[in-house]
């Protein structure tokens, strides 16, 4: 089996290590990962703002790129949703980390230490879009797919919220173009994990992190935020 | 036609997130509202059946709407209803006028209408001379107040029963700083009492017209709504033309979703079917179009007209709780808002479906299934296609979308983006960043992973 890792360009950019912990982490798990250097990009940007017409290159420097592999993964559960709502010809072949780990590879075991306190940030694409969880709005029985690889993970103490399952308010565009009241879910969802007593945010989602940080950071919080294939990958020895 | 002034809703929510301690406030108390909901769907084993079911038998409706509207009216005819219909707000409000006038009414009770609001009739009416009171508890608050509802179900939710205390005692005479939420309700009670006797007509909104039988619910709490209409000698029901159910027995879907969807209650206290007026008294029904039968022809927003009205997805919207309902400066705030007003006024309301995240929980708590989030996202692109974003706005997405499909162009600007930020710091610092005023800056490390690759793979 050959995967085609997709990196978007903020993870690139920004957050590298979460870049290189999915990759480093499917290889270990005997998964052989080719990474095209062309696309950054899944269009959702653009699209979010109302200019989906505007994605069109985007959308053929993927397609093109990615097409011939049997699967595509991506440590960004939002623009994997994009890609399976807007790329057809990805349909069925494009998978979020998360969910290639528990549905395809049907990971049941990991070689992971990280002797910390974590909560988890259920980004809403993920949540709703990809089901990686049960949403607190459905009446249906409840599971989670990252609760159950962060279950594997030797000397992890999971954390409990207050609101399971509340944006963070970070939204695209939103957040700059709707700064007060972004700011403002951001602050509550930081809180949240604050007062429950976590040490570590994660998520499958590095933009809702990413957002989550800069919050963080200016009120000198001791929490922080990292990216789920961080810990998965993260052993005795430190990060794989 | 000169286009409408556009609603700035980002402006509007900075506004009131001015007092976090309110913002605070707001959100909890309808969170509350959101968890109630919670807890009492989880009482109902079929609850995702009941939503399907009532998704369905709205498609239904909405496919068929003609036939039910022909079937409705001939069926009200038969009971003894004058059934009138009306294409906008200026002809509902005539329509209700020359009622009233044919009569020689000056006076009306008016109880749980968001229509009649939507349609302006209390200040029509009163430039015709004739008083109209609310008798819904929240809606006489905010009426004393000279204020607008800021939530279609709970209209005064944005007041503190501090704030209330304070109105009641400049328009009822209650003592200074009485806020009792028991002693206010008995006010108002005793204050209404009076007007239910001295009133001739009543107004009432309709939660559901059965076509099979002609009839029409209205749901309440507080039985106002019907104290004026069992009074009344002339009874008038506003309708929008979308609330049809085909018939009786589909009762027992919607009336078990809406109010556990709204309030967290298994039913409302008082679910009123009136058919047949009673000797003596007149009953009318408005039909109205307003808009209807244009979102009914747009195939991404016909969907919308599902809607029950039962506010679940304003209670669960993380941004109406954090913005408030006078952000969205609509009749209809919220999620459902935000899809219902760009038919009616693009260009007032085309900032609506930007005020989201596209979190999705509103599509989830929906009883009745509407895709909210997904035509949130739609109208955005209609918004778009009919040239209403800002010359800034499209110029910034052209020249993303350029370096985002160009391999070339991305490595360049990347490299662009690091040299700025390692020594140009106050370009991108700067308070005019409106990421950076209260968030810091995500740190770029010397080696980005495409870099890192190369070096390592």
């Amino acid at each position: 089996m050959t995967v085609g890792l997709f990196i978007p360009c903020y993870i690139d950019q920004f957050y590298p290590q979460a870049a290189i912990a999915t990759l480093r982490l499917l290889q270990r798990l005997g998964v052989t990962v080719e990474y095209p250097q062309g696309p950054v990009c899944c269009g959702q940007p653009m699209a979010n703002s109302g200019y989906g017409h505007l994605t069109k290159g985007c959308d053929d420097l993927f397609t093109g790129s990615y097409s011939s592999y049997d699967y595509v993964v991506s440590p960004s559960g939002s623009c994997v949703l994009h890609i399976k709502e807007h790329m057809h010809p990805m349909h069925g072949k494009i998978y979020e980390l998360v969910e290639f780990l528990t549905d395809v590879l049907k990971v049941d075991q990991l070689d992971a230490r990280f002797p910390h306190k974590v909560s988890i940030h259920q980004s809403c694409h993920g949540l709703r879009g990809l089901y990686l969880s049960q949403m607190s709005e459905r009446m249906a029985p409840a599971f989670s797919k990252p609760e159950r690889l962060l279950k594997m993970v030797d000397g992890l103490e999971l954390i409990d919220l207050h609101r399971s399952d509340e944006c963070c308010g970070f939204g695209g565009t939103f957040c700059v173009s709707e700064e007060a009241v972004s700011v403002k879910m951001g602050k509550d969802r930081v809180k949240d994990h604050e007062t429950s007593g976590a040490e570590y945010i994660t998520s499958s989602d590095l933009s809702c992190l990413m957002h989550m940080e800069g919050l963080l950071k200016r009120s000198k919080s001791p929490v922080k935020v990292i990216h789920i294939a961080e810990i998965l990958n993260h052993t005795e020895h430190g990060a794989q | 036609m000169e286009p409408s002034k556009t609603i700035d809703h980002a402006a509007l929510a900075a506004e009131f997130n001015k007092d976090p301690e309110r913002v605070d406030w707001h959100d909890a108390t309808l969170w509350t509202v959101r968890q109630r909901r919670d807890m009492r769907a989880h009482q109902v084993p079929e609850w995702e059946a009941l939503r399907e079911m009532a998704s369905q038998i709205k498609e239904n409706v909405l496919s068929n709407l003609h036939s039910y509207l022909q079937q409705f009216e001939q069926n009200a005819i038969a009971n003894g209803i004058t059934v009138h219909w009306a294409e906008g707000a200026e002809d509902h409000n005539q329509i209700i006028y020359g009622i009233l006038k044919a009569k020689g009414i000056n006076q009306m009770v008016k109880s749980k209408s968001m229509l009649t609001e939507e349609c302006g009739l209390n200040e029509f009416l009163g430039s015709k001379g004739i008083d109209v009171v609310d008798s819904d508890l929240g809606e006489r608050i905010i009426q004393l107040a000279h204020q607008r509802p800021t939530h279609i179900v709970l209209p005064a939710i944005h007041l503190r029963k501090e704030e209330i205390g304070e109105i009641f005692h400049e328009h009822l005479g209650t003592p200074k700083g009485l806020s009792d939420p028991q002693e206010l309700t008995e006010t108002a009670r005793q204050h209404l009492r009076e007007v239910f006797l001295t009133r001739r007509a009543a107004l009432t909104g309709v939660n559901f017209g059965i076509a099979e039988t002609g009839e029409f619910v209205v749901c309440t709490n507080e039985g106002n709504a019907d104290m004026g209409a069992h009074l009344s000698e002339v009874h008038i029901a506003s309708m929008g033309l979308e609330k049809l159910v085909p018939t009786r027995q589909h009762m027992g879907i919607f009336l078990r979703l809406l109010a556990r969807s709204a309030t967290g209650q298994p039913i409302t206290t008082y679910s009123s079917h009136f058919s047949v007026p009673r000797p003596g008294q007149e009953m009318h029904i408005v039909l109205v179009d307003k808009g209807r039968t244009r979102q009914l022809g747009r195939p991404d927003f016909r969907a919308s007209l599902k809607c029950i009205k039962c506010a679940a997805c304003m209670n669960t919207c993380p941004v109406y709780r954090r913005s408030g309902g006078y952000s969205y400066q609509a009749t209809i705030a919220g999620p459902i808002g935000s899809i219902l007003t760009p038919n009616l006024d693009m260009d007032k309301y085309k900032n609506l479906p930007f005020a989201s995240t596209l979190c999705g929980s509103c599509t989830n708590v929906c009883p009745v299934k509407i895709d909210i989030h997904q035509q949130l996202f739609k109208w955005r692109q209609e918004i778009i296609k009919e040239g209403k974003g800002s010359a800034q706005k499209t110029f910034s997405m052209k020249l993303m979308a350029s370096i985002l499909s160009s391999p070339g162009k991305y490595k360049l600007s990347g490299s662009a983006f690091k040299w700025v930020s390692k020594w140009m710091p106050f370009l991108v610092k700067n308070k005019m960043n409106p990421w950076y005023r209260q968030r810091d800056m995500p740190q770029a490390p010397a080696t980005s992973f495409k870099e890192w690759y190369k070096k390592n793979v």
